[in-house]
């Protein structure tokens, strides 16, 4: 990966995606020091209580999320490092959308009906398979992992209607 | 020699019919893992755990243990046909691993990997035999504030070691913390970050973390490099093999050096991605021909692969002795460890022996197994890396949401999988470590519980962690390691004067 940014090809820097990282631990560390103080971080009659080691925890995060953060805003201009370029950011939201939808369709689906339009979806919009390449390696693949998990080792899986119309 | 008797006692364990299929099946399940780019050791592993939860803890940690060592031979085979990486500490393999494949002489790469990763764990192993027992019966002794300076030692050593940002690693142990604090407080039974939300009573489950860190992290990263495989042909015949055997006899010395680095780096918890670079560099450093290496040069496949191995291996070391893994890959067979009901540490040794010299009979057979294997069928795994990305990528998004939902049976866990995910990637880019995250996230309550033990016994005072001689000794080195990047910075910058 080239360091230096191309013109055809915009990207975004490093230093935003360093400064939210940063942020995001700096308002955990608050987080985890808040509740610490209201559970108690200090000294009760039988030893320490049970926020006393979770403060100390929260305010080293606290110091080192603000070093970072510091350190950031004192190179700001003279960091030109790059985070991604555009096309690589498009082939990682092009996956994680699919993810999140996946993940979401569970819920009303169940586990296995949400893969086979994962997978067939997944295949046909970046491997260009035929149909019925993609059909057969969707229903396969869940077919296969419900033998494994519900048959074979009764591990009992998130299962939506179409498994209820089977009687599972 | 009581350890002779014991091995012999837990060849016996492991040599069981079942026990060898379990084998089998986890060596082939590894390779499969360490050959997928977006699976790994540690987020394999975690995803098979629920599979075992109905097994007897020996079979187990047997076939479980078997996944890693398949993992850790499999990451080879991609590098060395494929130059790309299974596995981040086989990252070194593929300097000269790739230029012997397209030079044509990829069977005899291979065959070296495969051979140097075996003689590497195999010493390992033989470490842990003689070492463990010892350092278990001293362990014994140790009371809460011992474990919890061997447990600051762990680390101390990560920010003092780490090639990444000081800080950064110190961000991501914090983390790691703070995530463990989350949940039901052990001592007091106070709800502790919870915020009154009923999801986070049972806090944060470290094998999520494993899944979403490691899987769907490496998924969204593998995206962003857009796959092209292109891969060397690959088959070996027993004459290469022999060949390549008679070759590395006169590579003794690689060997050894790369064994002491990967053991060194196992136990303290280095792990196996910073011992293969480091004995990488060291060997071309120490080399006759220092210019040979990043074309070709089998030291540079030897060396790498050897120390990754040692170091893989030995990290079971500390995790059986102390409860104390040296790897993420190692916090997860501890995580089953515990699933099963048993507490790791020293008491380990004295109440399961069956289970103990079991498993370290397994690493005897399960490498010498793991060899056999993936010497016969690389052709085979040669050609599972030719199914298109776009088949294996959704594949294993399905097997980590499965892997995530059996832990607790729980939806919120697959949703934090993909918040784990997303961290994982930005982390990666970003150059936070990993490995100290996961680890705090795994031993984050029992420090805490050594830590408010040893305090209590003290009313308070910190005195207590330099109030002998064993426990000041760790302590003292702790924070020399964790203020080492401070400290080789004050030393280069005085030394540059005295130069000029």
């Amino acid at each position: 990966m080239p360091d230096t940014p191309e013109k055809d090809s915009p990207a975004l820097a490093t230093r935003w995606p360093e400064l939210i990282v940063a942020g995001t631990l700096l308002l955990l560390a608050v987080l985890v020091i808040i509740d610490s103080v209201r559970v108690g971080q200090g000294w009760a009659d039988d030893g320490p209580k049970a926020g006393y080691f979770p403060f100390y925890i929260g305010i080293g995060l606290a110091a080192v999320s603000l070093a970072l953060i510091a350190g950031q805003l004192r190179q700001w201009k003279q960091d030109e490092r790059v985070f991604v370029q555009r096309e690589e950011a498009a082939g990682v939201i092009a996956v994680a959308w699919p993810m999140v939808v996946f993940v979401v369709l569970i819920w009303p689906l169940g586990i296995y009906v949400a893969s086979v339009i994962l997978i067939f979806f997944f295949m046909r919009r970046h491997g260009h398979f035929a149909w019925w390449l993609c059909g057969a390696v969707a229903v396969g693949v869940p077919v296969m992992l419900f033998l494994v998990f519900e048959r074979w080792f009764s591990v009992p899986l998130p299962k939506g209607p179409l498994e209820a119309l089977f009687g599972y | 020699m009581d350890e002779i008797t014991n091995l012999l006692g837990g060849f016996a364990v492991a040599l069981t019919l079942p026990n060898l299929g379990y084998m089998l099946i986890g060596i082939t399940l590894g390779v499969l893992i360490g050959v997928l780019p977006g699976l790994g050791g540690a987020n394999g592993v975690a995803i098979l755990l629920p599979l075992t939860f109905s097994m007897n803890p020996t079979s187990a940690i047997i076939m479980l243990s078997c996944i890693y060592w398949g993992a850790l031979f499999g990451g080879a085979i991609t590098s060395i046909l494929f130059n790309i990486p299974g596995e981040p500490w086989s990252v070194a393999t593929t300097f000269d691993g790739f230029p012997m494949a397209q030079q044509g002489r990829a069977a005899q790469a291979l065959t070296t990997a495969f051979t140097s990763s075996f003689v590497g764990a195999l010493i390992a192993v033989m470490l842990i035999t003689f070492l463990a027992p010892l350092l278990a019966k001293f362990a014994l002794k140790f009371g809460p504030a011992e474990m919890f300076g061997v447990q600051f030692l762990t680390f101390c050593s990560f920010v003092g070691m780490s090639k990444e940002p000081p800080m950064k690693t110190l961000a991501a142990m914090l983390l790691g913390f703070a995530l463990a604090t989350v949940g039901m407080d052990t001592i007091t039974g106070t709800l502790r970050m919870t915020y009154g939300t009923q999801v986070l009573l049972k806090g944060f489950d470290f094998l999520i973390a494993v899944i979403g860190l490691f899987g769907i992290g490496e998924i969204l990263l593998t995206m962003e490099e857009g796959l092209a495989f292109k891969c060397q042909s690959a088959k070996i015949n027993p004459k290469v093999v022999w060949q390549t055997w008679i070759q590395l006899l006169k590579h003794w010395k690689t060997f050894l050096r790369a064994t002491a680095i990967g053991c060194w780096m196992g136990i303290t918890p280095g792990g196996a991605t910073p011992a293969s670079f480091m004995s990488y560099g060291m060997a071309r450093r120490l080399s006759k021909d220092p210019d040979s290496f990043g074309k070709g040069a089998i030291e540079g496949v030897v060396a790498p692969e050897t120390a990754a191995h040692a170091a893989g291996t030995s990290a079971l070391l500390p995790m059986l002795t102390l409860g104390i893994p040296g790897s993420p890959t190692a916090a997860v067979l501890l995580g089953g460890l515990l699933i099963w009901g048993l507490q790791p540490g020293p008491l380990l040794f004295v109440e399961q022996k069956d289970f103990v010299w079991g498993l370290i009979a397994s690493m005897y057979l399960g490498n010498i197994v793991g060899l056999l294997v993936v010497l016969t069928t690389v052709p085979w795994w040669a050609a599972i890396l030719r199914i298109p990305f776009s088949v294996i990528a959704p594949v294993i998004i399905v097997v980590c949401a499965i892997g995530a939902y059996t832990v607790h049976s729980a939806m919120f866990d697959v949703v934090m999988m993909l918040v784990f995910g997303l961290f994982g990637y930005l982390f990666k880019k970003l150059k936070y470590p990993l490995a100290p995250l996961v680890l705090a996230l795994v031993l984050g309550d029992m420090a805490e519980t050594n830590f408010r033990q040893s305090m209590l016994s003290s009313q308070g005072s910190l005195s207590i962690f330099w109030s002998g001689g064993l426990v000041g000794t760790l302590m003292t080195l702790s924070l020399v390691l964790l203020l080492w990047p401070l400290l080789s910075k004050l030393l280069q910058s005085r030394a540059k004067p005295a130069q000029a």
